[in-house]
């Protein structure tokens, strides 16, 4: 074996998280390898030029929830991070609009005109959600206790998060524990009148869950969606210049310039184990390297029941891991088109297409989209999250044309009689024609179209089942239980055999803090 | 749409040839006085997405306010050349300069371009009027000197997409087109000149033209930029963009010295980290002497950059339950600085970079607090308390792309 082959640490994937952990690694002076399956870095968050001329962020489509520790400390505005702001929410509805926007004033006028009591509670929402994300950030921030034997680190990080919980006044605690329980619909009817504000503002509570609106733990998911800040701002979402792989290779220039080997086309098939202790991993190229630790970056499923062989595992860690919820329930419409959407009720060119459009009309749209694929079907009507990347970065397309990206919901993996192409057109052509039933000139100017389904999210992007989080983010699968009670520390059943996707504390989305957190666990033993 | 053809502003305040057009775009309606004239700080509700047209796409600012001087004759280089700082006398035809000016006692007055025109013409900008001074200086020189503020209109083009733009109109490429370098060339057979210059420390250009072609050439570089990204943008995204780039603002970060009402007040350019224009070689220039004995004894002041470092920052305001609030337009208060309880110096303008991800300043500091890496305290008000929290000086521009020199393969 040539000491080539021999490295302080390899990670598995080169995702956004496993970059970052590696990024960390090499900052901290370590000799670290980044594996990556595909010929292109940045896992779920990846640009691709799909068709001549023009970009998708073909996955993951925006930004907000990147720590801000993170991107100063590996130096990523350096390499490259550059994040525009997606500054409106456009619902149109059918013969009018809520078109929500940066300007406070024009935001509150535009609600008010659908209900006054709703543009006066809008401004109290605000900044009780920022309160609320104040109250979560150190819990998300800590590394999960090992609440069953905890060591003297599991002790002092529960400690400062019982200091940090005596800190939280009334309201916060009892938002918290409406937010932890309840459904985004019941939350949001004690705030809310208008429908279509209401159905708008709970979207961000089932976006890459197997939930509705009406679901109990859905206004969690809508917490994570709010904990998002740019420049301190809560609650704002940003567009990456170039598309969300230019946030992956933000990172992957930082660990590079940290010293990190990166290698793509590098597919591994197993970790090698020795004495229930990780020294490496085998290519399925036959290549194989030998390391201290091994991390990886991929979900629960692939770590535990595909890279490694179940019997070198705990029966009952094998049997949680199984039991962890992975449904995937979305697929991605990605578009390019000769001109822009023309919407019935806001023609033209405006404002509302330089932020993200969403179908939303109301919880009843939403919540039939989700009965649909309770029973095994694709939405007949889904639920989307449109942007125009070329309207907010014109790089993104040839001059004078656009790309659109439709995040769409729901689209369960286990779909009646499986995935196959038909089943793909088919859904495909369910997205075209909802958006169609809004901006009708949309058939006239698609150029090409990209449809993924949850089994193709699987098998193009290693996502078990299609889910975008690597795992849902319901409370049962959260902190000390993420991805398994006693092993949400980042580390595994095998010795120096550690983890750092989604999958983990604090969860999915565009954060960085899996591979952070991770880096920094692995750091304290190292 | 009459009423929009017939739009006129209710003002005593100049309007600029581009006002036409720009009094219809703005739809925040914010306007700021330049040089007496009405100037927008932002066209939409918000200036981010101008900001962000400055570094990622192209950003069109108005800028015909600028004081501009046409400076004509056999002595145009002579009255340059003792005028300013810099050494005109190197300046080749379609070069352009960065120059400060100093009274006699080797004060700055004033800073700006000086734009070689032709063999024996000239323009120079400034912030201020600066006719009379100019005027004062040219005593017994074979010169005109005219006015030209009203005379030319001009417009900055900024961002990364600026050349491309600029290139799908302009007859002649402007890819040979060096930084701080100009030409003529004509969009559709009107006659511009661009220099590659700005305010923003990006790839950009500005855009110089006769008044009555303004109109015509603000539609073409709309309609043309349009696939590009072309932004109308106001000043508070520019006041961001220079800070980054470590540009100086009269009036903001210094003082002239022709209205200063006390000594304290004015700066050499060495106190304004300008000591680079300074051409001691050069013959003799206004303020060489007084510039010379700075020199030798070192100047008591610096100006410096520096960064307000996160994570005390972050602490202030988790103390008091807040998440940190960070400035969301360029700031020009006057705000100390402190090194072990004593005040050093005084930051004169700051901001959040979006960009960079970082809080920045520009500040004078006694020289001795200067160096690269000192950690000094800087006075921060937290809920109406003051505070003060670490920054640190940092080598300025804060932002330097390298695209701001090149030139396309």
């Amino acid at each position: 074996m040539s000491s080539l082959n021999n490295y302080d640490a390899i990670v598995i994937g080169g995702g956004h998280n496993g970059l970052t952990a590696a990024a960390y690694l090499g900052r901290a002076g370590k000799k670290v390898l980044v594996l990556e399956r595909r010929h292109i870095l940045g896992g779920a968050a990846v640009t691709e030029e799909v068709f001549p001329g023009f970009k998708f962020s073909v996955c993951s489509y925006v930004v907000s929830l990147m720590k801000a520790n993170v991107i100063r400390e590996l130096m990523l505005p350096k390499f490259g991070l550059e994040i525009l702001p997606l500054e409106s929410t456009f619902t149109p509805l059918e013969n009018d609009y809520l078109l929500r926007t940066a300007d406070s004033d024009q935001t509150y006028r535009e609600i008010a005109r659908h209900s006054l009591r709703d543009a006066e509670t809008y401004t109290r929402f605000g900044p009780l959600m920022g309160q609320i994300g104040m109250a979560v950030r150190p819990i998300l921030e800590t590394i999960a206790p090992n609440a069953i034997r905890p060591s003297l680190s599991d002790l002092f990080n529960t400690k400062k998060l019982l200091d940090h919980v005596k800190t939280l006044t009334t309201q916060q605690f009892e938002y918290l524990t409406k937010l932890m329980t309840m459904s985004s619909a019941d939350f949001l009817d004690e705030w809310f009148e208008f429908e279509p504000l209401k159905a708008t503002m709970s979207a961000s509570g089932i976006i890459g869950t197997f939930m509705g609106p009406r679901s109990p733990g859905s206004a969690y998911v809508m917490l994570h969606h709010y904990m998002g800040d740019i420049d301190g701002a809560f609650r704002a979402w940003g567009f990456q210049k170039g598309g969300t792989g230019e946030v992956s290779m933000a990172i992957a220039r930082s660990a590079e310039h940290f010293g990190v080997d990166i290698k793509t086309e590098a597919s591994v098939m197993n970790i090698i184990i020795k004495n229930n202790k990780a020294v490496g991993v085998a290519l399925e190229n036959g290549d194989e390297y030998r390391s201290d630790i091994v991390i990886s970056g991929l979900d629960p499923k692939q770590s535990f029941l595909n890279l490694v062989n179940e019997n070198e595992l705990p029966s009952e860690f094998v049997q949680d891991i199984k039991n962890f919820r992975i449904r995937g329930s979305s697929g991605k419409v990605n578009l390019a088109l000769d001109g822009l959407p023309d919407f019935s009720c806001l023609p033209g060119n405006g404002h509302h297409l330089r932020g993200a459009i969403s179908i939303s009309p109301s919880y009843d749209h939403l919540e039939n989209a989700y009965d649909d694929a309770k029973y095994g079907n694709f939405s007949k009507k889904p639920f989307m999250d449109i942007i125009l990347p070329s309207v907010l970065d014109p790089e993104m397309a040839p001059p004078g044309k656009h790309v659109m990206s439709c995040f769409v919901q729901y689209a369960p993996y286990n779909i009646q009689g499986g995935w196959n192409d038909e089943k793909r057109e088919a859904f495909g052509d369910t997205v075209v024609d909802t958006l169609a039933h809004y901006a009708p000139n949309i058939k006239d100017i698609i150029l090409h179209r990209q449809v993924l389904t949850p089994a193709d999210l699987e098998s193009t992007f290693g996502l078990t089942e299609g889910n975008i989080f690597h795992g849902e983010l319901t409370i049962q699968q959260l902190f000390s239980l993420r991805p398994a009670v006693r092993w949400a520390d980042y580390t595994t059943p095998i010795r120096n055999y550690y983890q750092c996707g989604s999958g983990t504390h604090p969860g999915g989305g565009i954060t960085g803090s899996p591979g952070e957190m991770a880096a920094k666990k692995i750091l304290g033993i190292l | 749409m009459s009423y929009y053809n017939q739009f006129t502003a209710n003002t005593q305040l100049k309007l600029s040839p581009f006002f036409e057009r720009t009094s219809k775009l703005n739809e925040s309606q914010e306007w700021r006085r330049w040089s007496g004239y009405l100037s927008a700080t932002n066209y939409e509700l918000t200036h981010e997405n101008e900001y962000f047209a400055i570094r990622t796409k192209a950003a069109l600012l108005d800028i015909s306010p600028l004081k501009k001087y046409l400076i004509e004759g056999p002595d145009a280089l002579n009255l340059l050349d003792r005028l300013v700082t810099r050494n005109i006398k190197i300046c080749k035809v379609g070069q352009v300069m960065y120059t400060p000016w100093c009274d006699e006692n080797g004060k700055v007055i004033d800073d700006g371009t000086v734009q070689r025109l032709s063999e024996n013409r000239y323009r120079i900008t400034s912030a201020e009027p600066n006719l009379d001074w100019i005027n004062h200086v040219a005593t017994g020189m074979n010169v005109k000197i005219i006015d030209d503020s009203e005379t030319t209109a001009a417009l900055a083009l900024q961002g990364p997409n600026s050349r491309e733009i600029l290139n799908s109109i302009s007859e002649i490429s402007l890819n040979g087109l060096k930084f701080f370098w100009m030409m003529d060339t004509n969009f559709n057979g009107i006659p511009v000149s661009i220099s590659r210059t700005g305010y923003t420390g990006d790839l950009g250009y500005e855009i110089w033209m006769q008044p009555e072609n303004a109109l015509l050439i603000w539609d073409l570089l709309l309609e043309k930029g349009n696939t590009y990204g072309i932004t109308p943008t106001g000043l508070h995204a520019l006041d961001i963009s220079r800070i980054e780039a470590g540009l100086i603002l009269l009036d903001v970060d210094y003082v002239s010295s022709r209205h200063a009402i006390i000594e304290a007040r004015k700066s050499s350019p060495f106190e304004l980290g300008l000591g680079w224009a300074i051409k001691m070689k050069k013959d003799d220039f206004i303020g060489k002497n007084a510039l010379k004995k700075e020199l030798e004894c070192g100047p008591e002041w610096e100006f410096v950059g520096i960064e307000i470092e996160w994570s005390e920052l972050e602490n202030h305001y988790r103390n008091v339950g807040l998440a940190p609030g960070l400035p969301s337009t360029a700031w020009r208060t006057s705000t100390p600085l402190y090194y072990n309880s004593e005040q050093i110096g005084y930051a004169t303008s700051g901001t959040w970079s979006p960009i960079l991800k970082r809080y920045i300043a520009l500040a004078h500091v006694k020289s001795e607090y200067s160096k690269k890496g000192t950690i000094l305290d800087f006075e921060i008000k937290i809920e109406h308390f003051k505070k003060t929290t670490r920054a640190r000086v940092v080598n300025t521009p804060f932002f330097n792309p390298e695209r701001k020199r090149s030139c396309p393969a």
